[in-house]
């Protein structure tokens, strides 16, 4: 990435905590550096148009995608069916289509939970240190020790596979990153003057930590949250793929190449499509994390 | 440095106690009782009774955890639940073909990597620079059953070239056997290849700006020295450490890579443990992997620290 020389610290600081232009905001100015970064942009497009198939999926598909054809088993791509049929005849652009909803519905909701869970965690653990400090972070050292398609596969082993325990799974995976981030954000932000200030005029501790340090932390947070979504939706994928996902019939688009594998020379195009959905997703919410990354990044806003 | 190894063996000690930990209590925190795990389904109530026995589940935890820990070091993790079989033998015959793959999707990698991040680093905002952000950027989307299922259908199906899975022994089939590892390797290395890329590009980007290379040219050195004796050394560094690291990553993408080629190794032994319900097999399995794991960082870990001293006096 960019190596740029870092402007004067002061000028930096009065970017983070104060508008540099009159009545703008840091986020109506972060806002306008995204619109005017190329591929931050086209990976905006690509997952807004993602969800929006993803919401309006029940009615845009062409089939149910449970429906059974029975003598259209195994058809190409066509006029009739857009990218050709399964093993059982099923419509695979509807399944497609509906599975979108769970490869979202996955990847936002597990992130939810991670980012409450680790933000909180951190904050903890940043602001009043000690022994929680420890515990927690030694805790989370033992979860990272796992590769993380390897933790994901333990908890399922215990768990039991499922929509709901595959969520908890990519939640619990994505924790120590959210809260190793908030922490180390908090304890250097709790070094700064206004902090000090804050302090000085007997503001409480929950008070600092959610009305002042929080907010300062956002931005990366914010990205951190879009990269985790990507790599969350890759996660499931894989899942899936290996059986631990969501249970058929859910057209799950890594349990759709699983079995499409198996019946490569029947259908090619049954290998192709689910995994061209999976890329197309994931790359947009890659090309979204970097953009908004170099959005946010302090040293690139124009400042007065 | 030998003060900084035990002091990085010190951290690990905690998680390593936790992975412990955990990897004991994978069978204890399934919903149900461990003895009906491990017998199946079909146990009599004397059978079970005598399992409980014999596994002293009916100890406390922490004494069952112990005489545990104490197997474990001494070596002994039990017998599959499935065939009786010394889970160590099972996992021990199946290290080869992972460690094969590894070394084989690093050598891709490598051969990758190098010309395309060094070109890119040489010219920035080029093509080969243009493509290798491409690259990078498609290999963390493209998830790695997908490739692989890609490369099945050009390869196997298509050119008719390479075996869609299986892994024939090497001592009778040897052609036969490099030919079903290059697609496994190939779906590993090129993923590997495309973050080598983007450490090695940036690394030398940030050399190349110090001033010994100033100094180097200024001399008179011919441009292909500097790249070679200066630019390069110290850009390794780092990119040995990612490499490194990316070793650990290439054990949990052999999970997925293994599984699909019907590659055996141990990745696919654990997801294959998984489907036969045999945990004791799976905590075995788990523990080599994360200490394999936990092993590959704290040897990046000291290598890096032992090519830069800074680190060693943090």
């Amino acid at each position: 990435m960019s190596t740029e020389p870092s402007t004067e610290p002061s000028a930096e600081s009065r970017s983070l905590h104060q508008p540099s232009h009159e009545g703008e905001s840091l986020t109506r100015l972060a806002l306008q550096a995204l619109l005017r970064h190329r591929s931050g942009m086209i990976g905006l497009i690509v997952t807004l148009a993602l969800l929006l198939l993803a919401i309006l999926a029940p009615a845009i598909a062409p089939y149910d995608p449970l429906e059974m054809h029975a003598p259209d088993r195994f058809q190409p791509p066509s006029r009739t069916y857009l990218m050709g049929t399964d093993e059982f005849g099923r419509d695979i652009f509807s399944r497609i289509l509906i599975g979108s909803r769970i490869s979202f519905s996955v990847g936002l909701v597990s992130i939810a939970i991670a980012t409450i869970l680790g933000v909180l965690v951190g904050l903890a653990a940043g602001y009043f240190g000690g022994w929680f400090d420890t515990v927690t972070m030694r805790f989370f050292d033992a979860l990272l020790a796992f590769p993380a398609i390897l933790l994901a596969i333990v908890i399922l082993a215990i768990l039991g596979p499922g929509s709901f325990t595959v969520i908890l799974a990519v939640a619990i995976v994505n924790v120590p990153a959210f809260a190793r981030l908030t922490r180390a954000n908090v304890l250097a932000e709790k070094e700064r003057e206004y902090i000090e200030a804050t302090r000085a005029v007997g503001a409480s501790a929950s008070r600092i930590i959610f009305r002042h340090i929080l907010p300062n932390v956002s931005s990366t947070l914010l990205v951190q949250i879009t990269v985790s979504v990507a790599s969350a939706v890759l996660l499931e994928a894989a899942l899936s793929f290996l059986g631990l996902g969501t249970p058929p019939p859910a057209p799950s688009w890594g349990s759709m190449l699983s079995v499409g594998r198996g019946y490569l020379p029947l259908a090619p195009w049954y290998g192709i499509y689910p995994g061209l959905a999976i890329t197309l997703l994931v790359m947009g919410l890659y090309l979204l994390g970097d953009g908004l990354r170099d959005a946010l990044d302090p040293r690139r806003q124009k400042l007065v | 440095m030998g003060k900084y190894a035990l002091r990085r063996l010190a951290q690990m000690a905690p998680a390593l106690f936790l992975v412990s930990v955990a990897v004991f209590m994978i069978i204890h925190l399934i919903p149900g009782d461990p003895a009906k795990i491990i017998a199946g389904p079909n146990a009599t109530d004397e059978q079970l009774a005598a399992l409980t026995r014999q596994f002293g589940l009916d100890r406390p935890l922490w004494e069952q955890y112990v005489t545990w820990l104490g197997n474990a070091l001494t070596g002994n993790l039990g017998h599959s639940f499935i065939n009786n079989y010394p889970v160590n033998q099972m996992i021990a015959l199946r290290v080869p073909a992972t460690l094969e793959l590894a070394l084989a999707a690093t050598f891709i990698a490598v051969i990758i990597a190098f010309p395309l991040g060094i070109l890119a680093a040489l010219r920035p905002g080029s093509l080969v620079d243009l493509l290798s952000t491409l690259f990078a950027a498609l290999s963390f989307a493209v998830p790695g059953f997908w490739l692989a299922i890609l490369l099945i259908l050009f390869f196997s199906l298509r050119l008719q070239w390479l075996p869609p899975s299986g892994r024939p022994d090497f001592a009778d089939q040897p052609v036969e056997h490099v030919k079903a590892l290059i697609m496994p390797a190939l779906t590993l290395g090129i993923a590997l290849a495309a973050k080598l890329a983007r450490y090695l590009r940036s690394a030398m980007l940030d050399v190349l700006d110090r001033d010994y290379v100033r100094t180097a040219r200024a001399k008179g050195l011919q441009e292909r020295a500097v790249i070679v004796r200066h630019v390069l050394r110290n850009a390794l560094i780092p990119v040995i450490t990612v490499l490194g690291l990316q070793t650990g990553d290439l054990l949990s993408g052999a999970i997925i890579v293994e599984s699909v080629f019907a590659w055996p190794g141990v990745g696919r032994l654990t997801v294959q443990a998984i489907g036969w319900r045999d945990y004791a097999l799976l905590q075995a399995d788990v523990l080599y992997i994360v200490l394999a794991f936990m092993v590959i960082n704290l040897l990046t870990d000291l290598t890096y620290g032992f090519f830069d001293p800074r680190i060693r006096y943090q």
